[in-house]
């Protein structure tokens, strides 16, 4: 029954997101200073991480292709749609609902606790569409992240092949250059907005809506990553069925 | 002028108020005082619109609140200044931008006549030179003067302040209490100040509202309080020895 009511509670969350909209003069600050801290504070981690693990991602198929008959541009070819299909949108959208999403569960519950929203509502501000509807918007650069991400998994993958002597960079882009699909990307671009909406919005939902003091606001940034995980799986799950089943 | 009139509210089945009834006026501080747990936040929340009222009417300067669209309230609230117990500063925001927040968001004025006001106000309450500071690097009674500042910078028709001298030193909370009293005297608002600060009471109570297990107990005046005989008053304000002997002492001098 929880569960039931939390769900309508979060869509009553979004349908409020959107009225009363904030002056345009704050919001932009808003919205710029959410881009700034959510998506360009997170090009760092998200470049590491597809960098390497592109880099793994080939090792392991190199490793595992031991049919000499297999022809070795495949791992170029299996890189670029590990990475492209699952890597980058989803695997990085779970890293991201760790760093993003408990940045702002916590920092929405601080301003909870220390009565920071009751403050803006005495004010007479609509505080979810000062609060969440920049991030929300802010989020919808995420996708350029994850493109960021895509060429560097790719590009990890081809140093790996290259200095770790697995393939031969000809055969590398051979692969990576093999039975391109455009749609691949159409459905790859799509999940992300998603994902970068239910980003924005569950750890928000749960920064906003919880009780209590210091303790809670750290029991509520776990909550939110297991629950904004939970979804993007669930959602990754439906959207490719959809669109690739 | 805000009244209220057989105000109720509860929690599931705790009846925290219990047809509550008070007016309070213009250019005048009134003060709602009782132990913790009397109902004087939620009473408080209820005025201010954060917690839905279960029963009975509020109304501001005649418009009763239930019956105002989602819209009107918010309008309304824009005509509310709030003083919370932990100040509320918005701590992302210098001591300025803080101040400077209602103006941005409901005035049409320019950088520079938003930044000439924020000096008038943050000068009203002592402090001249604290604009660039972040909440952080303030004192607690600095924080409280920028959370007032705050409060009335866009001429607030009502002010609320929840415990607005709690966790500061004497000398401190005095210079804040007769801040607020000052504050509404110049600008001739509507200050209802929840607290259970004694010395707030004898300082500025020119209109006192004691509240009791969800019930209002007693109504008077920081003059009228040292005469009555009320029980449950005189235990609340004279449970100090302190306290017992200025009334003594008051009361001798009165004969």
């Amino acid at each position: 029954m929880t569960y039931l009511n939390n769900i309508g509670l979060y869509f009553l969350m979004i349908k409020e997101m959107f009225r009363k909209p904030t002056k345009w003069s704050v919001m932009k600050g808003l919205i710029l200073k959410d881009i700034d801290d959510l998506v360009i504070g997170s090009l760092g981690i998200v470049a590491f991480i597809s960098f390497f693990v592109g880099g793994v991602i080939t090792i392991q198929t190199a490793l595992n292709i031991t049919n000499p008959l297999i022809p070795k541009y495949l791992v170029g070819f299996a890189t670029r749609q590990s990475v492209i299909l699952e890597f980058a949108p989803t695997f990085t959208s779970i890293i991201m609902a760790g760093k993003v999403g408990s940045f702002i569960t916590s920092s929405i519950g601080t301003m909870r606790v220390t009565e920071q929203i009751d403050a803006l509502e005495v004010m007479g501000i609509n505080s979810l569409n000062y609060l969440v509807f920049p991030k929300a918007v802010a989020m919808m650069l995420y996708p350029f992240a994850i493109a960021i991400g895509m060429f560097l998994g790719i590009l990890g993958g081809m140093a790996a092949c290259v200095y770790g002597g697995y393939t031969t960079l000809e055969d590398y882009i051979t692969g990576i250059q093999m039975d391109f699909d455009g749609f691949h990307m159409t459905y790859s671009f799509l999940k992300t907005f998603v994902f970068a909406f239910i980003l924005a919005t569950i750890p928000s939902f749960h920064g906003y809506y919880m009780k209590g003091g210091a303790l809670e606001v750290g029991k509520a940034s776990t909550t939110s990553f297991v629950w904004t995980s939970v979804v993007i799986i669930l959602i990754n799950y439906i959207l490719t069925d959809m669109l690739l089943g | 002028m805000i009244e209220v009139k057989g105000l109720h509210k509860s929690f599931g089945d705790a009846h925290i108020l219990k047809g509550i009834d008070a007016y309070f006026e213009k250019g005048e501080t009134s003060l709602v005082i009782g132990q913790s747990g009397s109902g004087k936040t939620v009473f408080i929340k209820c005025l201010l619109g954060l917690f839905p009222y279960d029963e009975g009417t509020i109304s501001y300067d005649g418009k009763i609140y239930s019956e105002l669209s989602e819209d009107q309230k918010r309008d309304l609230r824009a005509e509310i200044g709030m003083v919370f117990q932990g100040s509320a500063l918005f701590d992302s925001m210098t001591i300025q931008e803080n101040v400077m927040f209602p103006l941005r968001m409901f005035t049409k004025m320019s950088k520079s006549e938003m930044e000439d006001r924020v000096d008038v106000v943050l000068k009203r309450v002592n402090l001249d030179d604290a604009h660039h500071k972040m909440p952080s690097e303030a004192s607690g009674g600095m924080q409280k003067r920028v959370a007032i500042a705050r409060a009335i910078v866009n001429n607030p028709k009502y002010l609320f302040c929840d415990e607005p001298n709690s966790g500061l030193d004497p000398k401190t909370a005095i210079v804040i209490d007769n801040l607020i009293q000052e504050i509404t005297d110049e600008y001739q608002i509507v200050t209802v100040i929840n607290s259970h600060d004694m010395n707030s009471v004898m300082e500025i109570g020119e209109k006192i509202v004691f509240l009791q297990h969800g019930y209002k107990e007693w109504e008077g005046s920081k003059n009228t309080i040292f005469k009555t005989d009320n029980k449950a008053v005189t235990d609340f304000v004279y449970s100090s020895e302190l306290f017992k002997k200025v009334r003594k002492m008051y009361l001798e001098e009165k004969q």
